[in-house]
């Protein structure tokens, strides 16, 4: 009996000091196996008087069970070790930056484009474009710029020969669309426009969006609903906005569009975003439109002006630079 | 146009403050530019009188004034040349404060003390002048309050009007809006007739009538030139921007800021015969006042004597025959020039005065006797003379004639979406000046008055009863209009899809100038002429580009120069090849490019930092073909300038050239300073528009069958040609071939390349048998070694 609690205490101190599978594996044939130190309890069965067998059988039985239990336990222990430590030894730096391409972005007068964009075909503007070397009559003569109108003088213009030029707004796109289309008219021209002049604040091309809508009964008061609106949304602002008169040969009314703008000090003041106005009714009726039946308004943005507002852009020319590092901050 | 605010309010002066003034009439469409006080916000600065002026015991330059307020002797030390005894001076006491940090205090300068400071013009904010202390008129009562004495608590008002608004170029002008706009009365100066004291006339004839239609001239003998132009004009003037000059000058000047009436001033001794108005001969030669010498066109309107071509008429005077220090007797100008005969004239000649600016918009054509007679006025009372009566030569019928419009309530109600009552739209027209022909319950019918010559058709009028009403007091509505939507294209991949595309292949977008240098443009290009710009802002931008590659490319260079060594960037826009003769003809197709350079990835710890090659630039291309309508694009060798002969191709959709790609040539790389390889590719931006629309087709639920095959092949048989002759003799149930190693070099011949090929089988309804792909697998290899001589490798 002694011998038994001893055998029994030495197989469990075995099996927890057992360091592998291997080594378990010696530690169950040293006991369990057929020539197992408890299996040879049982063989010295007949030995025991027949009163103590089956209480001296049991508790061999016994212990070999618990010896078993242990084994299990302690294997399955070994093997979750095991795999912590594979697992462990596999550990990698995850502060490393991943691999493949960086990705690349936009120009901010893209990304402006396309939300002046979004907006305008939101309320069912189309689209339109066309040609940037243009020639006189649909830059000027058809928007009621005759030859040597002071408005040219507004406007420093490119030149090929006297009756081809760059064209200085996207004006003729909406001149083009006229000529070939009846309203209702809903058109925004987005694009590359040229002035000849460069300076800290002009370059001499940058983009405009124009946009055109022409139909029965359109009114100032749609014309101020639709920019409020959009300038709104364009930038997120429930923005202060005033309506100025102003003067451009192919709109009458002409309008300035102001938006109050706050500076760091908190001081506020005017600054001009948008010209507009309702279609002169010549342009009209050059275009083929009967300025009796329609009415209807233009306007005009310069996209980087805009992109300047938006991305606190501080130096226009940065724009067509191509600096990476100015081009990589809009992603 | 720049005017004193006290001068406006001599005129018109509405009870409210200079930032409601100045707000209003931006409102009113007369926009302000900026308002800036006339001088410095200085104070405790009289009139001094210097009594006595020594020089300094310690110091060269610098002399010890005796200086008077009138009432008290003051010790200054100045330093400038002109103090000298007898001139009054504007003079800063012991308190004065000339700016924020500048408070005059008592100073010793060189043991010598000095009680105060004579200023000079620019220490107050006058002007820029600071030659000296500022002198002032004899006449100025010494101990007066300088700031009183200069009338200085003033602004000036900068209005930047449109090209429509020339009525507005005058202080009578500015004076009858702001008039209007806060109902106020105006007082206009009183003129009236010059008293006639002597016969003399000096003949005037009008060639030109077309471009004259009136010309009004007048002798006056005997003025003195020497007089001094009373302080009040010259401040008048300054506080425009107009520097005093002599007497006649500038009362020509002033006349042309207070009405509006540009004038002009003959030395009468210098007239020969007759004024002749009439257009200049071709290479007529003329000296004007600013000392050039021009030569004449037919088109420019000229005012001569019968010798000569004395002033470009409404633009600028010549220098012989303008009023001089001798001048003793003058034949004053005022005349009407039609706008269109003057518009651009300045401009050609590289000129732009007051008098073209004012004419070239348009003069009041009823203004001249008028502008005559003030300035008459004011030169017998400043410098004398005997006046003699108006000659006047006027063609009636060349004249403007008032327009008469009607404005309809119909219309009227449409345009602002609000009906104003009828009277507030007779009072504003009133107001401005309208004459009422005819008012009934629907319309108007009104006569514009001679200065708003702008006034000339309905929406005029609209806009001026709009504009007086307040444009933010018209209401404000979202149009009702039907909508008319267009059906929304997929056929078309928007261009933002490619634009992604390429942003997610790391892609930064560039926007670089449609113009370019024309040296560039040949050095990649030498066989395409670029359109010229006739008036290019620069040499180096004198051409439109016929490729967007050279701006990219610049682009490259300029980051290169910045240690930006990984450039990858692309462009969308127009390139323009052709001629302006033939504008229709003439492409201004819309391409896409891009470039790429430097590493494949950015400096990584992952990677060697290999630098991309061909086949980078081939993926990113074939990725903007990728949903095209017309399939894979096919890639021809180029005959490109400006690429590597062996690195290039051509690209084609369906047979037709869409574009190119490949790597710059190196020759033309080194040339431009390129210190690594660079890739660019140049796509008509319409061949990668056409997009596919996507249709199913049943996916197989057969398994995949794959045989690899290794084959030896003459080095220059394209790849493509291989996956040709595998397609075609493939049989129906081939579903792709890929190349997973190409091998040349040691262990195979020379000429030959090994390349091995992964072939995919898979049938639509059977699982194919082993049979049937070797059978197909033998046909591809038959064909391949018929048609290119391709061996299968053991």
């Amino acid at each position: 009996m002694e011998n038994l609690k001893q055998i029994l205490a030495d197989a469990l101190n075995a099996v927890a000091a057992s360091e592998s599978e291997a080594a378990l594996d010696d530690v169950r044939v040293h006991y369990l196996g057929k020539k197992g130190a408890l299996t040879a309890l049982l063989k010295q069965l007949g030995n025991v008087s027949a009163e103590d067998r089956p209480k001296f059988g049991q508790l061999v039985n016994e212990a070999k069970g618990q010896v078993q239990e242990k084994i299990t336990e302690h294997k399955a222990q070994l093997t979750k070790a095991a795999l912590n430590a594979k697992l462990s030894s596999e550990t990698i730096d995850i502060s490393l930056s991943g691999k493949g391409q960086d990705i690349g972005g936009l120009h901010p007068v893209t990304r402006t484009m396309e939300r002046i964009e979004t907006f305008f075909r939101g309320i069912g503007f189309d689209v339109a474009a066309g040609p940037e070397i243009e020639d006189d009559y649909h830059n000027f003569e058809a928007l009621n710029i005759p030859a040597h109108h002071p408005a040219r003088a507004m406007q420093d213009t490119f030149y090929f020969n006297p009756n081809t030029v760059l064209r200085t707004h996207t004006s003729p796109v909406q001149v083009r669309t006229m000529e070939t289309t009846q309203p209702p008219i809903r058109i925004i021209c987005p694009g590359r426009v040229y002035r000849c002049d460069s300076d800290q604040t002009h370059t001499p091309m940058f983009h405009q969006v124009e946009g055109l809508l022409i139909d029965e009964n359109i009114s100032f008061a749609d014309l101020k609903g639709i920019l409020q609106q959009f300038l709104n949304v364009f930038f997120e602002d429930d923005l202060k906005v005033r309506f100025r008169p102003s003067y451009f040969p192919f709109t009458e009314p002409s309008i300035e569009v102001d938006i109050m703008r706050t500076n760091s000090k908190g001081e506020e003041s005017w600054l001009e975003v948008l010209g507009c106005g309702m279609v002169h009714p010549k342009v009209l009726e050059m275009s083929g439109i009967d300025s009796e039946k329609y009415t209807g308004f233009a306007f005009g943005m310069g996209v980087e002006r805009f992109a300047m507002l938006r991305y606190k852009v501080d130096d226009l020319r940065m724009f067509f630079e191509n600096d990476l590092r100015f081009l990589k901050q809009f992603k | 146009m720049k005017i004193s605010e006290n001068w406006l309010r001599e005129w018109v002066n509405p009870s409210i403050s200079s930032d409601d003034l100045v707000a209003q009439i931006t409102l009113a469409g007369l926009e302000v530019d900026e308002v800036l006080p006339v001088a410095s916000a200085f104070s405790g600065v009289v009139v001094g009188e210097i009594i006595s002026a020594e020089q300094h015991p310690n110091a060269d330059k610098l002399r010890v004034c005796q200086v008077t307020d009138g009432q008290e002797m003051f010790q200054v030390v100045c330093g400038a040349p002109n103090a000298r005894v007898g001139i009054k001076i504007p003079f800063a006491k012991i308190g004065a404060v000339l700016g924020a940090d500048f408070k005059i205090k008592k100073a010793k300068l060189r043991q010598v003390e000095s009680f105060g400071m004579l200023c000079s013009a620019s220490e107050l904010g006058l002007s820029d002048d600071h030659d000296g202390i500022m002198e002032l008129p004899l006449s100025a009562q010494t101990g007066d309050d300088f700031r009183t004495y200069l009338d200085l608590d003033d602004k000036i008002i900068d209005v930047d009007l449109t090209p429509n608004r020339s009525d507005c170029l005058s202080l009578a002008g500015l004076a009858r809006e702001v008039g209007v706009l806060n109902k106020t009365d105006v007082t206009p100066v009183d003129v009236q007739p010059a008293s006639v004291t002597i016969e003399d006339v000096f003949p005037v004839r009008i060639d030109a009538k077309e471009a004259c239609p009136r010309y009004l001239g007048r002798v006056i003998r005997g003025v003195n030139v020497t007089a001094e132009t009373p302080l009040w004009m010259v401040e008048k003037l300054r506080r425009s921007g107009i520097r005093s000059i002599d007497p006649i000058v500038d009362i020509t000047n002033f006349v042309m800021l207070e009405l509006g009436q540009p004038m002009h001033a003959f030395d009468l001794t210098n007239l020969s015969g007759a004024v002749v108005v009439r257009m200049a001969q071709r290479d007529e030669k003329i000296v004007l006042l600013d000392g050039q010498t021009v030569a004449l066109r037919e088109d420019t309107l000229v005012i001569a004597d019968e010798k000569m071509p004395l002033a470009i008429a409404g633009v600028m005077g010549g220098e012989g025959s303008g009023v001089s220090a001798e001048t003793q007797d003058i034949f004053l100008e005022s005349a009407f020039f039609a706008p269109l005969a003057l518009a651009g004239k300045a401009r050609s000649y590289g000129l732009h005065t007051d008098a073209s600016h004012r004419y070239e918009r348009g003069v009041d054509a009823t203004l001249q006797e008028k502008a005559m007679e003030r300035a008459t006025a004011l030169i017998v009372a400043i410098a004398g003379g005997q006046v003699g009566p108006i000659a006047s030569q006027q063609s009636d019928e060349d004249l403007p004639q008032a327009a008469v419009v009607t404005l309809r309530r119909k219309k009227l109600d449409q345009y602002l979406a609000l009906s104003i009552e009828s009277e507030l739209v007779t009072d504003i027209l009133t107001r401005l000046g309208l004459e009422m022909l005819e008012v009934s319950d629907d319309t108007w019918v009104t006569k514009a008055p001679s200065h708003r010559f702008d006034i000339a058709i309905e929406a005029d009028l609209i806009e001026e009863v709009a504009r007086i009403y307040g444009y933010d007091n018209l209401p404000s509505s979202m149009p009702q209009a039907a909508v008319n939507f267009t059906p929304l294209s997929e056929a078309k991949s928007q261009i933002q899809v490619l634009r992604s595309i390429l942003v997610s292949q790391g892609y930064q977008e560039a926007v670089t100038y449609s113009f370019i240098d024309p040296n560039l443009s040949k050095q990649f290009l030498p066989n395409i002429e670029p359109v010229p710009l006739a008036n290019p802002i620069s040499a180096d931008m004198g051409v439109m580009r016929p490729s967007l590659v050279p701006g990219l490319v610049k682009a490259y260079l300029y980051n290169q120069n910045r240690q930006q060594s990984r450039v990858r960037l692309f462009e969308t826009g127009r390139r323009f090849i052709g001629s302006v003769d033939a504008l229709a003809e003439l492409d201004q197709q819309q391409q896409i490019a891009g470039l790429i350079a430097g590493t494949r990835h950015s400096e990584a710890w992952y990677h060697n930092n290999e630098k991309v090659d061909f086949y980078d630039l081939k993926a990113h291309v074939e990725a903007l073909f990728e949903l095209n309508e017309g399939g894979k694009p096919t890639y021809e060798r180029s005959e490109c300038e400006y690429l590597h002969p062996g690195r290039s191709a051509d690209v084609y959709v369906g047979g037709q050239f869409v574009g190119l790609m490949g790597e710059l040539h190196p020759q033309l790389s080194k040339a431009l300073g390129a210190n690594q390889p660079i890739y660019v590719f140049d796509i008509a931006l319409e061949a990668v528009l056409n997009a596919r629309l996507p249709e199913y087709k049943s996916v197989s639920r057969f398994p995949e069958v794959r045989r690899d095959l290794a084959l030896l092949v003459d080095r220059d048989v394209p790849v493509s040609a291989l996956e040709s002759v595998i397609t075609e003799a493939a049989g129906e149930a081939f579903s792709k071939v890929l190349v997973f190693d190409i091998y040349q070099g040691q262990g195979i011949d020379e000429s030959k390349k090994s390349v091995a090929l992964g072939l995919t089988w898979q049938h639509p309804s059977h699982t194919l048998s082993d049979e049937e792909v070797n059978n197909s697998v033998e046909h591809i290899v038959a064909a391949l070694s018929e048609h290119l001589g391709a061996v299968v490798r053991g």
